[in-house]
């Protein structure tokens, strides 16, 4: 059984909760208190009917304003496959939280209203989809039974959504026909779309292929801590510890530690349960090399003929994150890229972005809250980073103001020199 | 490297889980100066020592484990929380709620259960020894307000969460960076459900408290949850006292940690008893979390774990 992480989006009152309550109510992950609570919960509201929407929204002010402030994750399992949801809310604060949630999302659903058709917020979460890279999306025409469950209306929706689609890079796009509330095609298929021939939602959630996602090619193994055992039995011991974030390593393997560039090769690759063949993504192994040499926390194992760049100039696609302060030109900021840790000063705003018409605004001098720019970095000491494209893990960073600690930005590397 | 893979290169779920979890122990013990680890001989905190162990090997646990003691627990999970520290080699803090309440520095609730008077002790403990990121064995699937909590989860000088003002969390990269008297609250189980926890206690052979499978207790029915008869849970006089066959969910404090009817002895039998059960592990067994809607988001607040 593996595991599939996916992101939901969509706008305030296309079903989400109740998509996302079907899911966990057919697969039996909702429980009897959950749901007497719910009960109790909406009644004491005074609400008309049991209100799905509380089974997820568990905060005091979420339930007390009826709006979801932020991401949840919630869990399910079917026989095939675990599940791990990222349900971002789809209120004003949109942006940071849909990339919060995106970020590690495999999939995502992005939701429409049937009787709406497509509005800004469908295109914006597609696009921030794209920009996060997840590798799969699904466009969900909810509310089905609201327009007498019709064809001609989906295949409109499903059209536009093709057509605009097509402006960004979407690796694998799967449009589906659902109504949430009733049921039809979220966990089987349903007899009211004879003309739809896909699978059901879950259907598709538990077959979708995302193995062949992770990066397999590029070997990148960011030191994360070293381990020195001060005992009498393991004296001379000295492993390197991390999680392996693109390729595979393999015993003998000749291995580049950056940014030293000293060579080596791979002694044994090890866990607690002893030496393994191999180690790929997303395993966390200790790595022993056979030479002595100087690597610490924030270095990086490589291949020497397929090495990330070192550098200290980074163009970077970048979502603000913080209401308290703008980006500024000139601001510096510490940054967390794989292990490393280093201090970054932004030196160029090359555009900011308009979510919603993709236009540039090249005049631009800050960011605020989530506006999503382009910009140039200089930071301290180099990074030994891959575009985003190629890896997520090397490809992407985040920025903490150094003043309040709060993390402030997320980036995504699109060019490194 | 050019080599195309031969195999489809997939890990199990319970292998995926395992690894985000040592991924943020080492990142803990790499960027914190004084962590620590929660551990109240309950399955989540028996997990997590077993997950450490994994992370450090073959270098012992980098770090102390602290027990907040209500001094009302279950002696066989008392001599299963010594025994484990002593293998392993670890260092126990036990933070006393008893001492507490002797010192004056908290106050005993009337109704005897010292839940909430928990929360000072633990913060308390953590400003005398220096504590700056805790591990806790939480998981996101026990609770509402769980499920909105972050892997770190930033805590102010008075250890508050505030559910609104969290710390975005990207990809894997965690923000540690605190001030003087702030800390994190660690949860590498977040993403485990209770049957990932069966299935890892089954697959990695751990031993558990004895109460956690079934076996023959003296219990009382009360608010239609089965207390045992304990020296700090005494039935009033309307409640009778008969003996059933149960086995514990969680394990908390005695006074407030309810039993269920079980006949499964065996892990593969709590396995298959957690995938079919109807009703949540807080919902069937803890007290604690039926004063209100809310009552795990509050008592967050206050800087609860």
């Amino acid at each position: 059984m593996d595991i599939l992480r996916f992101a939901t989006a969509g706008s305030v009152d296309d079903g989400k909760s109740t998509l996302i309550g079907r899911l966990l109510y057919d697969t039996k992950t909702v429980f009897q208190d959950q749901i007497d609570a719910v009960e109790r919960a909406s009644k004491d509201r005074g609400d008309e009917h049991v209100n799905l929407a509380l089974l997820t929204d568990g905060l005091r002010a979420e339930r007390e304003q009826g709006i979801t402030i932020d991401v949840a994750y919630r869990y399910f399992a079917t026989p095939n496959r675990k599940f791990i949801i990222a349900d971002t809310p789809g209120h004003i604060q949109y942006t940071r939280n849909m990339v919060t949630g995106a970020s590690t999302a495999d999939l995502a659903l992005i939701l429409v209203d049937a009787r709406k058709g497509l509005v800004e917020q469908s295109r914006r979460h597609a696009f921030l989809a794209t920009l996060l890279q997840v590798p799969h999306l699904v466009l969900v025409v909810n509310k089905m039974d609201l327009v007498d469950y019709s064809q001609e209306v989906y295949e409109s929706i499903r059209d536009e959504f093709t057509q605009f689609a097509a402006k960004l890079r979407v690796p694998d796009l799967t449009v589906m026909p659902v109504s949430a509330l009733a049921g039809d095609n979220v966990v089987s298929r349903s007899d009211n779309m004879p003309w739809y021939d896909g699978p059901s939602l879950l259907h598709h959630l538990e077959n979708v292929h995302v193995a062949s996602d992770r990066n397999l090619i590029d070997v990148r193994f960011p030191v994360q801590y070293v381990i020195r055992p001060q005992s009498d039995d393991w004296h001379d011991y000295r492993g390197y510890a991390g999680q392996v974030m693109g390729g595979v390593l393999k015993k003998g393997d000749e291995v580049m530690v950056l940014p030293s560039g000293f060579t080596s090769r791979i002694l044994a690759v090890e866990t607690a349960d002893g030496e393994v063949d191999e180690a790929f993504p997303p395993m966390s192994v200790t790595v022993r090399l056979e030479d002595e040499i100087d690597v610490s926390r924030g270095d990086m194992i490589c291949r020497p003929h397929n090495q990330p760049a070192v550098a200290q100039d980074i163009d970077a696609m970048i979502c603000w994150m913080d209401e308290s302060s703008p980006m500024r030109l000139g601001g510096k900021y510490a940054i967390k890229h794989t292990t490393r840790s280093a201090r970054t000063i932004v030196k160029q705003l090359q555009y900011r972005l308009d979510v919603n018409s993709l236009h540039r605004d090249e005049e631009a001098t800050a960011l605020s809250l989530n506006e999503i720019g382009r910009v140039r970095l200089r930071t301290t000491v180099p990074l030994m980073a891959d575009d985003y494209t190629r890896n997520r893990n090397t490809g992407g960073f985040v920025l903490v103001d150094e003043a309040t600690n709060r993390t402030v930005a997320a980036g995504m590397i699109t060019t490194v020199s | 490297m050019t080599t195309s893979p031969t195999h489809d290169y997939q890990l199990s779920q319970l292998d995926v889980l395992e690894a985000e979890s040592i991924f943020v122990m080492r990142e803990v013990v790499a960027e914190f100066e004084r962590p620590v680890l929660l551990f109240s001989g309950g399955k989540d905190s028996i997990v997590m020592l077993r997950l450490a162990e994994k992370a450090f090997y073959p270098a012992r646990i980098p770090f102390a484990v602290m027990h907040v003691d209500t001094g009302h627990n279950f002696d066989e999970v008392l001599a299963f929380r010594d025994q484990r520290v002593a293998e392993l080699k670890v260092q126990l803090i036990v933070a006393s709620v008893q001492e507490a309440i002797d010192a004056g520095q908290v106050v005993e609730p009337p109704d005897g259960t010292r839940n909430r008077i928990q929360t000072p002790v633990l913060l308390d403990a953590l400003d005398k020894h220096r504590f700056t990121a805790i591990f806790g064995g939480a998981r996101r699937d026990e609770d509402k307000a769980r499920a909105k909590e972050r892997m770190y989860s930033f805590r102010d000088e008075f250890g508050q969460w505030d559910p609104k003002n969290q710390r975005p969390e990207l990809w894997s990269l965690y923000n540690g960076r605190i001030h003087a008297g702030e800390s994190i609250r660690v949860f590498p189980l977040s993403n485990w459900t209770e049957l990932d926890i069966w299935h890892y206690i089954k697959r990695e052979e751990i031993e558990l408290p004895s109460i956690y499978y079934a076996h023959e207790r003296d219990v009382f029915e009360r608010d239609g949850m089965l207390f045992a008869v304990h020296e700090h849970k005494q039935p009033r006089p309307q409640e009778t006292v008969f003996t059933e066959i149960v086995r514990y969910r969680t394990v908390g404090d005695a006074s407030l940690t309810a039993a269920v009817r079980s006949q499964a002895d065996t892990v593969d039998l709590v396995i298959d008893e957690v995938a079919s059960t109807r009703v949540t592990e807080r919902g069937a067994t803890r007290g604690d979390d039926k004063f209100s809607e809310a009552a795990m988001e509050d008592r967050k607040r206050e800087g609860y774990f």
